[in-house]
């Protein structure tokens, strides 16, 4: 009870801050795409509902509609085929405990300024620890390219054989999962996967291999900039939606001032 | 040969003053017409067993709603949606009513209201063809539809601007003493064709204004005009044409070239006998047609026959005595019986303004609704003066 | 021909839009179905022969009632003309002096008509069937021989709306036929704006065109568009023809038909909202007023193609649209061009005829030139409508196949 009281008297004090890991939700925020004979995600919409007029005199307020994988967004296992089978795979079978969770956050943003492909490798992950110590498990791992501080088409960077966005390669996850056991994977970018990881064996291993181990996803974040390296503690518990596979969502970082 | 109307007079005579612009409605109009043609008689409402009547603006009613209205129960009624052939098309009825017995005392009465919207509205309205057909094109009313046939008229017979002018300064003439017309101010041919021009060749005075006004007259036997002390006016022959000349691509005759002949065959008298003529005449070229058809000079040649007389109340033509509509105004339906309520003033001499002098036979002729491209109904009559 | 539009005084207030007299009997409605086509066609008596004008119920000359809407030859003799220059009404007050004559037709009736400035009584005429800002037929005498820039003039462009020197919106910059119907357009004359969705994704700009961010299924991208753009535009063209092969039971889910919904229904409903007032409101506004809006909808709107069954539903919902704001948006013409399978990426498996992006958007600009209001494109949808005239319940069974 008493570090409970603490925690929220450093809050009250500002010796613990709140970082917004969020994007608005808006229209025009870049959605994944995938190749158009398949289904896909619906962009984030809103519509008025009223606005102190004749549709509703006293209030504002909005319909809004979206896919589960739309603006800053949560993925749950049951998302890849990886990772169907597991039990409590869905938004609103994890368990709740799960949404709060330590972090350590990669920082490759100089090497993404050069090179939209980077890939994060484990020997960048190896040379992280052997600054940082090794990355605990049970914890989020959040790769920092700064790709959140860029907007619309360079956010996307589409090109005629697709995106063009940083990602990690499959040994890279595989290191993460199986070797130091982490909570989940989170980006800046709109998959954890990079934008070319179709050409990987397997295709898209963030998901392949996170999902397929019952960990989670997180993509398009912003503000890891302001994050340290170890340190932060994450609050990302996304809606509960019966038999989700993911949803958008509020993250939050707590960090220590 | 068709029947005579032996023994069949027209008399009392009435006009109920034109206004521009009324605040009351037909009903008010007619009613009073019928009040002052009944008072000149000296006859009381329920003395009069036929009423004959012509309005455009009594909405939804007719002839049978204002028999309640007004507290009259004639024995035979009858209500005529002809226009300017109204006036003609009553008289003939009403004269074969009084002549069978059907009716010993038949009033016929025509008045229309005009309110500062009711002519558009009206138009819009017209008829079938003319919503379909007229109006959506360009929407200029009679005036485009007279426009049209001035037009093809100039071109067929080289009449000129100033021919219709002829007509127009004298009828306004004839007007000056006339008091209810309402243009009165003098018109010379200067100022007839210096005006404002409306729908080419049509300019402002070749228009009739529309307006709120009634008119009526009594059809009875001979003897019951005597019996009542008022002076009339003998029927001597009608006749009647609608959609005449059909064939024709665009008018230029009228229903009067198919009977004239039995107009005056019937009457025993020829054009050169007639003292007066009162022609419909909301423009001018529906005069000519109608000089033209009546006999009075060859086809294509009333340009020539207007310049060679003249045509005022002194004139040795005269014509639309009492300035006509082009002077008095246009008051609807009224319009109609206009022509025909002067005749019988100039031949029982009560006029109200200029009488020509020593008449003793009257041609009126009436013309009416512009269906679409052209008008229908044509009509005239011959009154001879002493009932 | 009319000049280009003078910059506007913005002291004086823009001149509110008048429809000229709207009504008509049922009957005369034949006209403006054939207007609204670009035919010309008059009752013609199954008895006896006799060509009628104007339009009857029964034969003016054998009382004959069966009178069917037929092509007649439309040459004739202008007999009289007159130039209006008073009008009681207010929408032809405002554009005094007004021509207008009677034909005698070679085909036996006599026509009032609006006449072109350049008649005068004796000349031969060719009457047309034109659909005026009131969405009415009306019968309009030309010259026989005469060219699009010899007839350019105000009455015609009351009856007519060429996209010269108008500012016309193209919605769907993506779409291979909103390309087309952009660069037609400039061809035409146009000032074009060329709507792109998701701009984050690469596309193609047209040279000359505006680009502009529009998603017509984002309700805010709509209005910001509106906001820019609501007060400068005379014609809206929606290309966005959203159409995905598939059944209703080969599909299995809504997914996709909610997609196309959005595309042909809602999007075209939003942009309709957002637009059509400031649109509407600009109908009489100079020498160039606002006065068209273009759907390009699939032919199978018409009767559903079972094959392609969801779009067709989202294609007969974007019709029924298209129906209400021709109500809605008046005087603005709302175009229908109707058109089967395109030669494109979605009828890849399609056997031909397929109608190529540039011949829609040539037929586009000359319905816009014409003042047409709806128009089949290509063969198929040329077949489909003529078998749907013919009769809807037999083409619903061919389709059904
Ligand atoms: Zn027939």
């Amino acid at each position: 009870m008493s570090s409970l009281a603490d925690f929220a008297a450093d809050l009250a004090s500002g010796s613990i801050t709140v970082v917004d890991l969020t994007q608005t939700l808006s229209a025009d925020f870049p959605t994944i795409t995938l190749p158009p004979e398949f289904g896909q995600c619906a962009p984030f919409r809103l519509e008025e509902i009223s606005r102190y007029d004749s549709r509703g005199p006293a209030w504002y307020w909005n319909n809004f509609s979206c896919g589960e994988h739309t603006g800053t967004h949560y993925d749950a296992p049951i998302h890849w085929v990886s990772g169907k089978d597991f039990p409590n795979n869905t938004v609103d079978t994890i368990p709740a405990s799960k949404f709060i969770a330590p972090a350590v956050v990669i920082d490759c943003s100089k090497e993404t300024a050069g090179n939209h492909d980077f890939v994060l490798t484990r020997a960048v992950l190896e040379t992280w620890e052997s600054r940082h110590g090794h990355i605990p498990a049970g914890g989020w791992v959040l790769l920092r390219t700064d790709w959140s501080k860029r907007s619309g088409a360079a956010y996307a960077n589409m090109r005629e054989d697709g995106a063009h966005t940083p990602g990690p390669d499959p040994e890279a996850v595989r290191f993460l999962v199986e070797e130091r056991d982490v909570l989940g994977f989170g980006t800046e970018t709109i998959g954890t996967d990079a934008g070319q990881a179709h050409l990987f064996t397997p295709p898209y291993p963030a998901h392949f291999y996170m999902h397929g181990k019952g960990r989670y996803g997180l993509q398009c974040l912003c503000n890891l900039d302001l994050l340290p390296a170890t340190g932060a503690v994450i609050v990302s518990p996304p809606l509960k939606i019966q038999g989700g596979s993911g949803s958008p969502l509020r993250v939050l970082a707590l960090v220590m001032a | 040969m068709r029947r005579g109307y032996d023994g069949v007079v027209v008399t009392a005579p009435t006009t109920i003053p034109y206004e521009r612009y009324s605040i009351h409605s037909a009903h008010r109009w007619i009613g009073q017409a019928l009040a002052a043609a009944l008072k000149r008689a000296g006859l009381r409402p329920r003395d009069v067993d036929g009423f004959c009547c012509s309005s455009f603006s009594l909405g939804l009613d007719t002839a049978v709603g204002l028999t309640q209205h007004f507290g009259i129960s004639p024995r035979w009624l009858d209500h005529i949606p002809m226009g300017g052939a109204s006036g003609i098309a009553a008289l003939r009825r009403a004269a074969r009513a009084v002549q069978a017995g059907d009716a010993d005392i038949v009033a016929c009465v025509a008045g229309d209201t005009n309110h500062p919207d009711s002519f558009r509205q009206q138009l819009t309205g017209f008829s079938r063809f003319s919503t379909d057909a007229v109006y959506p094109y360009g929407a200029g009313g009679p005036n485009m539809s007279f426009a049209l046939l001035t037009d093809a008229y100039m071109r067929t017979y080289g009449a000129t601007r100033e021919d219709f002018g002829r007509i127009c300064v004298s009828q306004r003439s004839n007007a000056r003493n006339t008091p209810h017309a309402l243009m009165k101010r003098p018109l010379t041919l200067e100022q007839y064709l210096a005006a404002r021009p409306i729908a080419d060749p049509i300019a402002l005075f070749d228009c009739v204004m529309p307006c709120a006004g009634a008119e009526a007259f009594l059809v009875m036997r001979d003897e019951t005009a005597r019996a009542l002390g008022l002076p009339s006016a003998r029927l001597l022959s009608t006749i009647e044409r609608h959609n005449a000349f059909a064939e024709d691509p665009i008018q230029l005759r009228g229903g009067w070239a198919v009977d004239r002949d039995e107009l005056y065959g019937m009457a025993g008298v020829g054009p050169g006998d007639i003292d007066l003529l009162e022609t419909y005449d909301d423009y001018p070229v529906i005069i000519m047609m109608q000089i033209e058809d009546l006999g009075f000079c060859a086809k294509g040649e009333a340009p020539a026959f207007v310049r060679a007389h003249d045509l005022r109340v002194t004139g040795d033509f005269p014509h639309n005595t009492s300035g006509g509509q082009l002077s008095v105004g246009q008051a609807g339906a009224a319009g109609g019986h206009l022509g025909l309520v002067e005749a019988i003033r100039q031949l029982t001499g009560e006029t109200l303004g200029a009488k020509v002098a020593d008449a003793k036979l009257a041609m009126v002729s009436g013309f009416g609704m512009i269906n679409y491209d052209r008008g229908l109904c044509s009509g005239a009559a011959i009154l001879a003066a002493g009932g | 021909m009319v000049p280009p539009p003078k910059r506007k005084n913005p002291l004086r207030r823009t001149q509110a839009p008048l429809l000229p007299p709207s009504a008509r009997s049922r009957t005369a409605l034949g006209i403006t179905a054939a207007a609204a086509q670009g035919r010309f066609v008059l009752q013609v008596c199954a008895a006896c022969e006799t060509v009628q004008y104007p339009p009857r119920e029964i034969c003016g000359a054998c009382l004959g009632d069966e009178l069917a809407w037929r092509a007649v030859p439309s040459e004739g003799t202008l007999l009289a003309a007159t130039t209006i220059r008073i009008s009681g009404d207010p929408y032809f007050r405002e554009r005094m002096p007004w021509r207008t004559g009677t034909v005698a037709m070679d085909a036996g009736p006599t026509v009032i008509a609006h006449v072109q400035a350049s008649l005068v009584p004796g000349d031969r005429a060719r009457l047309v069937q034109k659909l005026d800002r009131a969405g009415q037929g009306v019968m309009v005498a030309l010259p026989l021989a005469a060219t699009h820039d010899s007839l350019d003039d105000p009455m015609m462009r009351e009856l007519t709306n060429d996209p010269q020197d108008r500012r016309v919106l193209v919605t769907d910059g993506r779409h291979p036929i909103g390309q087309a119907v952009a660069r037609a357009l400039l061809a035409a004359g146009a000032h074009v704006v060329l709507g792109i969705a998701d701009i984050w994704k690469p596309f193609a700009s047209v040279d000359g065109a505006e680009m502009i961010e529009l998603d017509l299924t984002d309700a805010d991208s709509v209005r910001r568009c509106a906001a820019a753009y609501g007060g400068r535009l005379e014609i809206v063209v929606n290309t966005g023809l959203y159409t995905r092969p598939g059944g209703i039971l080969a599909r299995g889910d809504l997914t996709t038909a909610r997609v196309e919904m959005e595309a042909a229904y809602f999007g075209p409903m939003r942009l309709a909202q957002a637009l059509g007032p400031a649109l509407r409101s600009r109908a009489a506004d100079g020498t160039h007023p606002a006065c068209a809006w273009v759907n390009v909808l699939s032919v199978y709107a018409l009767t559903n193609l079972p094959s392609w069954g969801t779009t067709s539903a989202s294609q007969a919902a974007a019709l029924s649209l298209s129906q209400a704001l021709r109500a809605d948006l008046r005087p603005i013409r709302v175009v229908n061009v109707l058109v089967g399978p395109l030669d494109d990426e979605w009828h890849q498996t399609v056997p031909s005829p397929k109608v190529a992006p540039t011949a829609l958007a040539t037929a586009i600009v000359r319905a816009l030139r014409d003042g047409i209001e709806d128009v089949a494109v290509g063969d198929v949808a040329q077949d489909i409508l003529a078998r749907w005239l013919d009769d809807p319940k037999i083409l619903e069974r061919e389709l059904a196949t």
